[in-house]
């Protein structure tokens, strides 16, 4: 499903983010990326929905060599990966519903199948009651699960997270965690970055670690 | 009807698109009403100047638009004789159609026009000389409009002639410069509200970076990150058009009455017109355009230069 051929990513500056990284992740796995800051994690999911593009090497998802992409389908391909950020990056201005129905309207869905899809999303995060509040008014973990929520809304077959626990308790951290798992259970390739080793261990999955942008 | 699947969405992101960005005009209520009021005014000033010009020409047509000669007989002249004469001026090159005035019917067309009926009664013959009206071929050059001149001076009975196609030259002339100059404030202020709707639109996209992020990372499309802000301009413009019409048409109220008199005062029962149906939707279709335009500006130097962090 995604395959990183000797990737390399060098910033304006001569940083180096990713050197050389060989990875290959199966359809349907749920993939652990870990390593201390700077290892290249979240570079590596970024370069996933072409948010990022690599300066040497060639990056395959679902058979698809992403150099290869003309600019006018990475909108296509970006719908068809959830991406889910630390800081969750939702519209404050609109209500949770219509932050949740943002890819639905994207992706041009009909308006009665866009109210079905959403609640059914916000229910599997458990905040259907909330869906017309504002998500300032949210805890974080509430909003992290409306990150969720968005991402998983249009059913994509790839699942990206970039430490979603990151600000979250140990307990709101297994719920969240728990909610992963759940998806990648219906078949979603599920790709989340942390530093949350002992959860990490505990939860059982492949883990790659990262270490100077390579797989240590 | 079953529309098909994708022409539905399509139809549906656009209906969505038109009218979340007029709610949102309406949030911002007293922005929003002084940019279309900016627009109103700047569509509404060179519409006014034609619509001016328009009328101008309107109430100088009944002139003919052709220049005409008149040429006064002597006054002593029998009623065959300035038949003949009208004849023979209906013979010259340049001549299309004479009307002839006897004394007679100039003195009662003249008692009925000036109301100084009494007076003139007290005249004991009519001063009035014989009148033969020519109109000459519009499009007459000055050289043959001479030439004409001189052969009718040339005919013994004709006592003076007077050409009034200097007057309705100045005139044409004059229209003509208020035409090209109202032509050329329409191009500057047509280019003031793409200017306007273009750094409001600016505006628009820089208060919505974030938005604008995240939809691109989601997978919006540039034409549906494009869209919102097209309608915005367009809604300025459709908006900002309905304004100036509406200007222009209480002006044209207002101007009526006095304009009426002025009118009356020239012997003409002329009234002004307003912009009517096919200028009102000219205007329309011109803030429609216009604003378009500016967001369309704004949007392509704008927009490309946002991509998701």
């Amino acid at each position: 499903m995604i395959r990183f051929d000797s990737v390399t990513k060098r910033y304006p500056g001569g940083n180096e983010a990713l050197r050389g990284l060989d990875l290959h992740i199966e359809r349907g796995e749920m993939v652990f990326i870990t390593g201390a800051s700077g290892a290249g994690k979240s570079t590596f999911l970024r370069m996933i929905p072409l948010l990022e593009r690599p300066s040497y090497g060639s990056v395959m998802i679902d058979g698809v060599n992403l150099q290869r992409l003309r600019r006018g389908r990475v909108p296509f391909l970006r719908r068809r990966v959830g991406m889910i950020f630390q800081d969750h990056r939702l519209l404050h201005d609109r209500s949770v519903f219509d932050n949740v129905a943002l890819p639905l309207v994207i992706a041009g869905r009909q308006h009665a199948d866009v109210g079905r899809r959403v609640r059914a999303a916000l229910d599997k995060v458990g905040l259907l009651h909330k869906e017309k509040a504002s998500p300032v008014t949210l805890s974080g973990g509430e909003q992290q699960r409306v990150g969720i929520a968005r991402a998983v809304v249009t059913r994509p077959p790839v699942i990206l997270a970039d430490e979603p626990t990151g600000n979250l308790d140990p307990a709101l951290s297994e719920e969240i965690m728990a909610l992963f798992e759940q998806f990648n259970q219906v078949g979603v390739t599920t790709v989340i970055a942390s530093h949350d080793h002992a959860l990490i261990e505990r939860l059982g999955h492949r883990r790659i670690h990262l270490e100077e942008g390579r797989v240590a | 009807m079953k529309l098909p699947a994708t022409l539905h969405a399509w139809l549906e992101q656009h209906a969505r698109a038109a009218i979340s960005t007029l709610g949102g005009l309406r949030l911002r209520l007293a922005s929003s009403l002084m940019t279309t009021a900016v627009i109103g005014i700047a569509l509404a000033l060179p519409a006014g100047f034609l619509l001016l010009v328009d009328n101008l020409e309107a109430a100088t047509a009944n002139q003919n638009g052709t220049p005409q000669a008149s040429a006064f007989l002597q006054a002593d002249l029998g009623i065959d004789q300035q038949r003949d004469i009208a004849n023979q001026i209906q013979a010259l090159a340049g001549v299309t159609e004479v009307e002839h005035i006897t004394p007679e019917v100039a003195l009662s067309e003249f008692q009925r026009r000036s109301g100084m009926q009494e007076t003139l009664a007290l005249l004991e013959d009519n001063p009035l000389p014989p009148v033969v009206v020519a109109q000459l071929e519009s499009g007459l050059s000055g050289v043959d409009a001479d030439a004409l001149v001189k052969a009718l001076e040339a005919i013994a009975a004709v006592e003076e002639v007077r050409l009034d196609r200097v007057w309705l030259e100045r005139l044409d002339a004059l229209m003509q410069l208020a035409n090209r100059g109202s032509g050329l404030i329409a191009l500057l202020l047509g280019l003031t509200v793409i200017l306007v709707v273009g750094n409001t639109i600016r505006l628009d996209i820089e208060n919505r970076r974030a938005e604008i992020e995240i939809t691109k990372l989601i997978g919006g499309t540039d034409a549906f990150v494009r869209r919102p802000f097209l309608y915005t301009g367009m809604w300025y413009g459709l908006i900002g058009g309905s304004l100036a019409a509406l200007l222009l048409i209480i002006s044209v109220f207002i101007l009526t009455g006095p304009s009426s008199r002025l009118a009356s005062l020239y012997e003409s029962n002329f009234e002004p017109m307003g912009p009517g149906l096919s200028g009102t939707l000219t205007l329309l279709g011109c803030g429609v355009l216009l604003g378009l335009l500016g967001a369309a500006l704004a949007v392509g130097r704008h927009l490309a230069a946002i991509e998701p962090r």
